[in-house]
């Protein structure tokens, strides 16, 4: 049962179509991520885009160099947090690039269109990527190439990350790992120095792009190392490593935020490990047939390497190599990570169902894919079953990597496919059945054709195989259409309810925020709400996404966890104006602070400070987590509580439940009259889900009372 | 005694190599050859001065470095591509693309290396 596929150059008409083929995959990628503009407006989605949008604005009106050198004194407060050398600035300077292409033409875009249509212009772009990618890895196959082009355009793990107005760093960063690695496939084919530096330019994009580039950092030598297990580490591989890795790595120096990671953590230690490597190996291949003598040439070797082990083990030893950073432990021990890190809704682990939904028909065709490159084993294909196997094990530990496994399966996927058109289409021309009258003489031919290796009633069964992908390629493009569709077009910022209703009450608060307060106002919030409170109230703020500083975090969790009088006194120290509260009790939002609230009484017992909070504290003495009248003094007292829950009592959320029902947690509240004494209700949006709060100044010592 | 004998066989091993090695090994690869070992030398040489002196600053250091062990490895990619019992792995990659392509390589290093110096 042959699979290999015999390939010729294609013809002038071939090639006229595969142009047309790729063009229409480039629209379709566009064109399916655009749900959101059209449902909503072209705005900014999620939580992280407001910081990259603001970034984008203070770089395109200020120019690339003070953004580089900007310090933000408006977030962290008072820490502040110098923004050039801890922002991964490529997806900046890709926005700033476009805009002002784009007005030297006279084309006056605002700088929010330019970073709303971002992912949808860098996923066409993908479709391109991942053509030249599968192209390397199945030597030349425009069949696989053009099947996995398809896939990436459609595949709904990609359209969750790239939709329009997710102006992430994914976005572009997708882009930018795919090209790095079909550049450097096609350095690893040619083996030419030229090609190895156009994967190192390749691979400072993507370092400026995504912290996601370690992945890069060490897949490659870990083909490397494939290439040397497997005995096909040729010269050109040789050329193809030393060149990227030295080039690459000097170049990724260059962006601020990554320094001297380099050389410093044990993050990036296996690409200069591999390195030494085929120094030594290709210095050891030179030698050998010039020196004769076996024993001495083994001790020559061995005190080298012996000489290398122990420069490195005293490296550890003596501290100068640190530790695996927070994050990548977290990949290798998932049960030890601080608070902070497990408490991500994106670092979870994957559910299978969430498989099916991101990947669907690619499921199926991943292991055939992954055969196929068993039956063609060369470097590239050696590459792709890596790529596809490090990246699948790893989505085990933190959903969002899925993103980073979907190309992979597209290359498989688009080889799967291929490999199966190729088997049965050439069946089509068989020669056809002779008719036979009898039964014996047609037993007798299936016998004669089962001998010959083959089996009988080819035309028709080649006939069945080239159909049936068809049916289920197309339930493959109607699901992503659903999911884009249903599921990845939302804004988050503007909640959309199941019988279609829209509450638009997070802007709403914000324009009140940036209205009626102060203009130096400090409002103090949950760190998810950060980047939204700079962005679009312009306040400063003192936590944000940017998670950099646990301590301060952990504090802002402690003035939320503690009761009125403990959290004025720390409200006081840190000089807080505005306190804000998430609250979904009216509308049964599932995502506001209460429910986040226990992650918030972690986060404040996770230093020294706060150690005196501990969740149990929070929970009934059945250790259930409740917010009705059986929930403890301490949970009922916390500010968080205090402030989700005034005057809610006499709110009624439901004609059939009583008054004060929390829609969210499915319970009566407990305190139906909650009083303050330090703060005052400032606002309250529409639907109760914004809730700001005015922290009052101390009251005069001798008011004569 | 035996550690002793082993050392002068070391010697002896060495020096065979190196002879084979003039006679063996044609004038284009000596050219490159020599070229990388000046390279190496301006290599431990800053090797040495970054043990002795201290790494500050150490982005010009690491640039200063780098770009030595570029160099070199850009050199042996070279010599690598320019030899003759290489040419059929290398099909597509004549004496003279190889240069060109390694004086992009280096165009390409030199300028992160400035830019890096700071």
């Amino acid at each position: 049962f042959q699979m290999v596929v015999k390939l010729g150059k294609p013809t002038k008409k071939e090639k006229f179509l595969l142009l047309l083929a790729l063009a229409g995959a480039c629209c379709l990628a566009f064109i399916i991520r655009l749900f959101s503009v059209l449902r909503f407006e072209t705005m900014i989605h999620e939580y992280d885009p407001y910081f990259n949008y603001r970034s984008t604005e203070m770089m395109v009106e200020n120019g690339v160099f003070s953004f580089h050198n900007w310090f933000d004194e408006k977030s962290w407060y008072p820490l502040g947090r110098g923004v050039g050398s801890s922002v991964y600035p490529g997806l900046m300077w890709t926005a700033g690039s476009i805009y002002h292409f784009l007005r030297a033409f006279q084309f006056k875009v605002d700088v929010r269109q330019v970073c709303v249509f971002i992912g949808p212009i860098f996923s066409a772009f993908s479709v391109l990527a991942t053509y030249a990618l599968t192209w390397e890895v199945s030597k030349g196959n425009n069949g696989a190439a053009l099947f996995a082009s398809v896939f990436i355009a459609l595949v709904p793990g990609y359209i969750s990350r790239s939709v329009a107005g997710s102006y992430d760093n994914e976005s572009i960063a997708i882009f930018c790992m795919i090209l790095t690695f079909a550049l450097w496939l096609r350095a690893i084919r040619t083996g030419s120095m030229a090609a190895a530096t156009t994967a190192a330019l390749a691979y400072l994009y993507m370092v400026a792009a995504w912290g996601g580039y370690i992945f890069i950092t060490n897949l490659i030598p870990l083909h490397v190392l494939g290439l040397i297990l497997t005995g096909r580490f040729t010269h050109r591989a040789y050329v193809a490593y030393s060149t990227y890795y030295v080039i690459g790595t000097l170049l990724s120096m260059q962006i601020s935020f990554v320094n001297f990671k380099p050389t410093e953590s044990a993050d990036h230690m296996p690409a200069l490990g591999i390195f030494g490597l085929i120094q030594l190996i290709t210095f050891y291949n030179y030698l050998k047939p010039m020196v004769t003598s076996e024993g001495l040439r083994q001790i020559i070797v061995g005190g080298v390497l012996g000489s290398i082990g122990l420069v490195l083990g005293g490296a550890i030893v003596t501290g100068k190599i640190g530790a695996l950073s927070g994050r990548l432990a977290f990949f290798f021990n998932s049960k030890g990570a601080i608070p902070i890190i497990a408490s991500v809704a994106e670092h979870q682990g994957t559910s299978l169902a969430h498989y099916y939904y991101d990947l669907h028909l690619l499921l199926l065709l991943f292991p055939l894919g992954v055969y196929r490159c068993f039956t063609d084993l060369h470097e590239g294909t050696l590459f792709a079953m890596m790529y596809g196997i490090t990246t699948l094990y790893f989505t085990r530990i933190m959903v969002r990597i899925v993103l980073v496994l979907a190309p992979a399966m597209c290359v498989l996927g688009g080889l799967a496919l291929s490999g199966h058109y190729y088997a049965f289409l050439p069946n089509l021309s068989a020669p056809e059945e002779k008719e036979t009258s009898t039964i014996e003489k047609k037993k007798k031919e299936i016998k004669k054709a089962a001998a010959e290796g083959g089996y009988p009633f080819k035309r028709e069964l080649a006939a069945i195989a080239a159909f049936i992908p068809i049916l289920v390629v197309g339930s493959f493009v109607s699901h992503s259409i659903y999911m884009a569709r249903e599921h990845y077009s939302d804004p988050t910022i503007v909640l959309r309810a199941g019988n279609g209703k829209l509450y638009d009450d997070f802007r709403e608060a914000y324009k009140w925020i940036s209205e009626n307060t102060e203009e130096n106002a400090k409002v103090l919030s949950w760190w998810d709400y950060g980047y939204h409170l700079s962005s679009m109230a312009n306040r400063t703020v003192f936590v944000d996404g940017n998670t950099w500083n646990n301590t301060h975090i952990s504090r802002v969790g402690q003035i939320l966890a503690s009761d009125e009088k403990t959290s004025y006194e720390m409200m006081r120290e840190l000089d807080v104006n505005y306190v804000l509260v998430i609250f979904g009790g009216k509308i049964g939002y599932p995502g506001d602070d209460i429910n986040k609230f226990i992650w918030m009484i972690r986060i404040a017992g996770s230093t020294p400070t706060g150690a005196h909070i501990t969740q149990k504290q929070y929970m009934t003495n059945y250790g259930e987590y409740r917010i009705d009248s059986r929930a403890p003094k301490k949970m009922r007292n916390s500010l968080m509580y205090k402030m989700c829950y005034h005057r809610f009592g006499q709110l009624m959320t439901h004609p059939r439940a009583p008054l004060g029902y929390d829609l969210s947690q499915n319970q009566e509240v407990g305190d139906k009259d909650i009083q303050f004494e330090h703060l005052e209700e400032a606002y309250t949006t529409e639907n109760w889900i914004v809730r700001v709060y005015r922290v009052k100044p101390p009251a005069n010592k001798f008011s004569g009372k | 005694i035996v550690f002793f004998s082993l050392e002068m066989q070391l010697v002896q091993v060495l020096q065979k190599l190196f002879d084979d090695y003039v006679k063996t090994t044609s004038q284009r690869l000596k050219i490159i050859d020599a070229y990388m070992f000046y390279i190496l030398l301006t290599g431990i040489v800053q090797f040495v001065y970054c043990v002795l002196v201290g790494t500050f600053p150490f982005n010009a250091f690491l640039a200063g470095f780098i770009s030595t062990v570029a160099s070199f490895i850009l050199a042996a990619c070279l010599r690598m591509q320019v030899n003759e019992e290489n040419k059929d792995e290398f099909n597509g990659i004549s004496p003279e693309r190889a240069f060109a392509d390694f004086l992009f390589a280096h165009a390409v290093l030199h300028l992160v290396v400035v830019n890096f110096l700071g």
